[in-house]
């Protein structure tokens, strides 16, 4: 299995749920830093420096969609979500599932939805999110850029200390 | 024990001939109209979300307990390698996925594309194999049984996608290697293969074929400036269980834009459908004509020994 811990997940979402719940954008409190393990396992988490990226970003809406009250910078979303007030709920998990086996995940399209159907489960939503702009702005893209790798890691990506040895044989199986 | 008559033979041969001409033709012919299993499951793949951070690589190398690499899973000069025939890396038989680095005119960012077994609907391998080694799977995976596989390599030729693999090093048992779409250790269960889980951009999506296909027309209608509007594998040889999104040209992508849209058995449907008439049809057919020709001459008159002798003339 490539996720880990669902208890890990559990826990740490309900503390980062409560960091991000306390705060809003610009009008309302933020939180400067907020640490990002739910998922950590092949990569340590990533200490996500908020209050630099409210500073670069023009809006709350193009990280947190329609969930924070500051319009949307997404057309297609405007739709439905133009003029929402702040929800209660802002943090990534709270709608994108990390769980891969959950069934919002397993059944794609999600079933008994007309919109929404599509949705990134939660390692997705943050890279597609994080790269996806570092992209554009060109910001850094590296995988260890923003998480180190762990020991569990380089075993599986066959690296660091796992790397194969240099003159590794091609044809020799066990 | 009761004892075949010629005579008793021949009646037997003619009527089961006839039999098998009045049965309908489009019976014998409905494999050639088989759109994939309705529930069959499959992958849709956003290329525009693929990163080449090999991770798919890894975890399907752990999945299929697959030997260790040449190189680091994280190592990115495997995307320079460029091998015989000036080709980027095929999958191999330690191997069973790799990500490719495309360059696309006129783009300002690479592309990378993963390349495994698409689970055509009605696979090329399958049809090739003479030993019925192959099986497509309800599920939608397109499984091989390595016990029965002979080794020939018909299906490395027949593969318009050239996926199955062989085990070139092993001297006394080799056989074909490929994708199996995680069929005994995930899909069977309804998980979605390793790779897939994997991938920390949800390059590909998994679900039931059909509704993948949704998703993926929703895409490309939501954001026409971004995609091609075209579904790479949607018809291609006849539709395949993985089929691609872009927003590059898929021929940029290393995708072969020629394969027909109708499966690769079709080219030699026509003439196989017909071996079988002809060898069981045509003896039985014939032999009643003969008969019918020679009735009242020497056939058909005398017992069985006294026939036995005229044939020993």
């Amino acid at each position: 299995m490539v996720n880990a811990g669902k208890q890990l997940i559990t826990g740490l979402g309900v503390l980062l749920l409560s960091l991000v719940l306390s705060v809003s954008c610009y009008a309302m409190d933020f939180p400067d830093e907020v640490e990002i393990d739910s998922l950590a396992n092949l990569y340590e988490g990533v200490v996500f420096d908020h209050a630099m990226h409210v500073d670069a970003t023009e809006n709350c809406a193009d990280c947190h969609h329609h969930t924070t009250g500051t319009g949307v910078s997404d057309e297609y979303c405007a739709k439905c979500h133009e003029g929402d007030v702040e929800m209660d709920t802002v943090s990534c998990q709270d709608c994108h599932s990390a769980d891969p086996l959950s069934p919002e995940n397993l059944h794609n399209p999600a079933p008994g939805y007309i919109y929404h159907d599509d949705k990134p489960n939660l390692k997705a939503a943050y890279h597609l999110k994080c790269l996806g702009c570092h992209n554009e702005v060109d910001g850094p893209t590296g995988c260890e850029d923003c998480h180190a790798k762990t020991e569990a890691g380089d075993k599986f990506y066959h690296s660091g200390e796992f790397a194969p040895a240099e003159d590794a044989s091609h044809g020799e199986h066990e | 024990m009761s004892k075949i008559t010629r005579r008793k033979f021949l009646a037997g041969s003619a009527a089961g001939g006839a039999a098998m001409m009045l049965t309908p033709a489009k019976k014998a012919f409905a494999s050639g109209s088989f759109e994939g299993f309705p529930d069959g499951m499959g992958v849709l793949v956003d290329l525009t979300r693929c990163v080449g951070c090999r991770t798919c690589e890894a975890a399907c190398n752990k999945e299929q307990g697959l030997p260790a690499p040449d190189l680091p899973f994280d190592d990115y000069s495997v995307f320079d390698e460029i091998h015989h025939g000036n080709q980027k890396r095929r999958p191999t038989d330690r191997a069973y996925t790799v990500v490719n680095r495309y360059e696309p005119e006129g783009a300002d960012k690479p592309l990378y594309r993963k390349i495994q077994c698409n689970h055509c609907n009605e696979p090329a391998c399958l049809t090739s194999c003479f030993v019925n080694a192959y099986t497509k799977t309800p599920e939608g995976a397109v499984i091989y049984n390595s016990h029965v596989c002979v080794g020939c390599r018909n299906c490395m030729i027949a593969c318009p996608f050239h996926v199955p693999a062989y085990t070139y090093h092993s001297a006394i048992n080799p056989v074909i290697k490929k994708c199996i779409f995680c069929y005994y250790t995930r899909l069977k269960e309804g998980k979605p293969p390793a790779c897939v889980e994997s991938c920390p951009q949800q390059v590909m999506t998994f679900g039931k074929r059909k509704d993948l296909m949704k998703i993926a027309r929703e895409r490309i209608a939501k954001n026409p400036d971004k995609y091609i509007d075209h579904i790479y594998g949607e018809k291609e040889v006849g539709g395949t269980g993985w089929f691609y999104i872009s927003n590059a040209p898929f021929e940029e992508a290393g995708f072969d834009i020629h394969l027909p849209k109708k499966p690769i058995i079709d080219n030699v449907k026509d003439f196989l459908a017909i071996v079988p008439i002809v060898l069981t049809v045509w003896p039985a057919l014939f032999t009643g004509f003969h008969l019918l020709a020679t009735k009242g001459k020497s056939h058909g008159h005398g017992d069985d020994h006294s026939h036995d002798e005229q044939e020993g003339h």
